[in-house]
């Protein structure tokens, strides 16, 4: 069976469960039952897939050994280094993985160069040559993992005074047809699904099955996005019912100090849903002007939360390793198989060291992500790297200071993660503290939607951002913003049609994403509210703004028409329908 | 087959009907323009051809004979960036990168064109190129702060 509800090969099953759900239902007054649905969406990196396989490897002076090396487009060094040894028996010592500069990944580049590696490392040990295999465009849309699509079913009861006391969750997300990262997304996707919120009864029970599609995997948010989309729309139905503003609802069941969320974590520090909601409330206009029909202006808000780091016992698994080293020269080097992908490793890893070093920018460099020279610092994903990685550079760097007073250069110094002993998983049943810390996110969205061809136009983004605190405000602006339109995009005009399990519009002249003249203003805040643990307090902030956009844009469609969507994309002829048939 | 390369008289070997991407790319090893879809939607192989923003992904390189072709490799001069490619530095208008080649050029046509453009007219002018990274904001930004 190949729709997603009824599909019955199950990729993984998670339930978290809290009080009950039961009891909380009897007490209420109403309980309010909505289903959501979300799509497809391509990452659409602009640099398709590729790598370069040579039948090789170079040792220090030039001299070639049995082996293999891999110059690739990739987000994780290490993954494809395992792939390789996998595939092709090879040691560690044999598989060689270096990333070239990337093109951008979003996730789209953790799981699948894999593929692209081995496919070329094969050919070019088969051919006795170099082999260089990148994608086209076609062939990347056509082939390569996309967001999760899924369906999203709520009961929510509360009391009349607006009082939250129980939420029942459903989630299936359809994993395609052959199992990739799916049951860590759909990870995320349970753990995040009841949104921003305290609430004494919870249920979340949550599904991956396999469809006849191509598979799905990793894309940023990593199943949060779908969760979150479905939880803050629930908060308009259920303000809609009780007949309040759904901001007064959601300052009544956020998240604060002391609270726990679904999974029994109780929050200790750096919890920002109220700063958020306030900077944002703050930032902008209270009135629009009045539209010109057929336009009608509308405004949607919503309020997230995106847990940092691995999920539960990931990092510890993981224990990502760094180095710093001190050169006879003077100048120090950062060792890590953390990319750059665009979202400021380079200058963030260079700056953190530096200040711990106590010496200028320009003596600190980043050795190349090779896994024949640096340590496994763990994948660039789950917006680790700042947070996690970051703070193991800048404690190697601290520790190189101070050694460095006593011992002459050259030094080098390896700092791996430890899990604190104040976070507990049990990853059996659900409970306890699935990630570190939280990153927090307001958005406000405006739309102006055409009453007669049903086309929605986001005119205005603004987001304020709990970070913790921005190592490089203007790189930290940039991920929200960028993060932002590709939400706008999966929220109005991306959208994948399916044929017999394959993509109708796999071109990208027929899959559209934002250009220049479609893309709202987009205005970010940022508000700091430090975690002890980060980088300077530093929380990780990738995947956050891919949350909070769609459930605005949604909200904002109904404030302009009157009408509910329960799905993005909100293509205009959706919107139409919906505004005709009511 | 000959052209003007930013400024230098350049010629290659080969078939004209060639992709002038992979001319510029492969044989002169000009690697700044960069291939997104090859079928003229992303605008990451944007070069000038006498002074007019192409996809240098759709021309055949036969029909570049005896003009003058402008790749982002042109814009600095004396090794030193130009003020455009500064501004994208200081705004962080560039993030993954792929896209900053052809927008800097698309951004240059607009600012040679238009002294003071809005950022109607800026968003206008980078149409056709896309950025999947930055949301445009500080690309827009960038621009904006080199009108003079
Ligand atoms: S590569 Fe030429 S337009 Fe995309
Ligand atoms: S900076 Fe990555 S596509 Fe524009």
């Amino acid at each position: 069976m190949f729709e997603v509800t009824q599909a019955t090969e199950v990729y993984s099953t998670i339930e978290i469960a809290k009080g009950d759900v039961a009891a909380g239902e009897q007490a209420a007054d109403f309980v309010v039952e909505r289903t959501f649905r979300v799509g497809l969406q391509e990452q659409l990196y602009i640099e398709p897939q590729g790598a370069i396989a040579y039948p090789y490897r170079e040792t220090g002076n030039g001299k070639r050994e049995t082996g293999v090396t891999v110059v690739g487009s990739l987000q994780c060094p290490y993954y494809v280094h395992r792939a390789l040894k996998r595939a092709l028996a090879l040691t560690d010592e044999q598989a060689v993985v270096i990333q070239a500069e990337t093109g951008g990944g979003f996730g789209g580049k953790e799981e699948y160069p894999s593929i692209v590696a081995i496919h070329a490392a094969l050919l070019a040990c088969k051919a006795g040559w170099p082999v260089r295999l990148i994608y086209d465009r076609h062939e990347d849309l056509a082939a390569t993992t996309k967001r999760h699509p899924g369906v999203i079913s709520h009961r929510t009861a509360v009391k009349k005074d607006g009082t939250l006391l129980s939420q029942d969750i459903y989630i299936v997300l359809d994993g395609g047809a052959y199992c990739t990262l799916t049951p860590v997304v759909l990870s995320r996707a349970a753990i995040h699904a009841a949104g921003a919120y305290s609430c004494p009864n919870v249920r979340i029970r949550a599904r991956a099955v396999a469809t006849n599609t191509p598979p799905n995997g990793a894309f940023r948010g990593f199943g949060a996005p779908q969760s979150l989309f479905a939880a803050e729309l629930m908060v308009e139905h259920v303000a809609e019912r009780l007949g309040m503003s759904s901001v007064d609802l959601r300052r009544k069941w956020m998240l604060r100090v002391g609270d726990t969320t679904a999974t029994g974590q109780n929050l200790t520090e750096s919890v920002s849903a109220e700063l958020v909601l306030d900077a944002a409330l703050r930032a902008v206009a209270p009135n629009r002007l009045t539209a010109q029909p057929p336009i009608r202006h509308g405004r949607g808000l919503s309020l997230v939360f995106h847990g940092s780091g691995f999920t539960g016992s990931g990092e510890r698994k993981l224990s990502g390793t760094v180095a710093v080293a001190g050169l006879a020269n003077g100048t120090f080097q950062i060792l890590t198989a953390s990319t750059e992908i665009g979202q400021g490793t380079k200058t963030i890893f260079c700056q953190l060291a530096a200040d711990a070093l106590g010496v200028g920018l320009d003596k600190v460099v980043l050795a190349p992500q090779d896994t024949s020279l640096v340590p496994d610092s763990g994948p660039t994903v789950a917006s680790r790297t700042a947070m996690i990685v970051g703070r193991l550079i800048q404690e190697a760097a601290t520790e190189l200071r101070d050694r460095a007073k006593r011992e002459p250069l050259p030094l080098r110094v390896e700092k791996t993660y430890v899990q604190p002993d104040s976070i507990h998983w049990d990853e059996a049943t659900y409970r306890g503290d699935a990630y570190p810390v939280y990153a927090w996110a307001c958005t406000i969205a405006d739309v102006d939607v055409d009453m007669t061809t049903g086309e929605v136009r986001v005119t205005d983004v603004v987001t304020a951002v709990d970070c913790g605190k921005a190592l490089h405000p203007v790189m930290a602006e940039g991920q929200i913003e960028g993060g932002s339109l590709q939400a706008v995009g999966w929220a109005t005009i991306e959208e994948i049609k399916m044929k017999d399990g394959g993509y109708q519009n796999d071109r990208l002249a027929t899959y559209l994403i934002p250009t220049a003249l479609d893309a709202p203003r987009i205005r970010t805040i940022l508000v700091e509210n430090p975690y002890s643990r980060g980088p300077f307090g530093a929380k990780g902030i990738g995947e956050l703004p891919m949350d909070g956009p769609a459930p605005a844009i949604i909200a904002a469609i109904h404030d302009a028409t009157g009408v509910w969507l329960d799905e993005v994309p909100a293509t205009p002829e959706k919107v139409l329908a919906a505004c005709t048939s009511r | 087959m000959h052209f003007t390369l930013n400024g230098r008289a350049v010629s290659f070997e080969g078939a004209g009907s060639r992709r002038l991407l992979d001319v510029l790319r492969e044989d002169l090893r000009q690697t700044g323009t960069k291939e997104g879809c090859g079928e003229g939607e992303c605008g990451a192989c944007s070069v000038l051809i006498d002074g007019e923003v192409v996809n240098s992904c759709l021309v055949a390189a036969g029909q570049v004979e005896g003009c003058d072709v402008t790749t982002v490799e042109g814009l600095a001069t004396n090794g030193g960036l130009s003020p455009l490619q500064r501004a994208f530095i200081e705004r962080g208008a560039a993030q993954c990168g792929i896209c900053t080649p052809g927008m800097l050029l698309a951004a240059h046509v607009l600012l040679q064109r238009t002294r003071r453009p809005n950022a109607a007219a800026v968003r206008e002018a980078l149409a056709g190129n896309l950025c999947r990274c930055t949301g445009y904001t500080k690309i827009i930004e960038a621009v904006l702060s080199c009108a003079t």
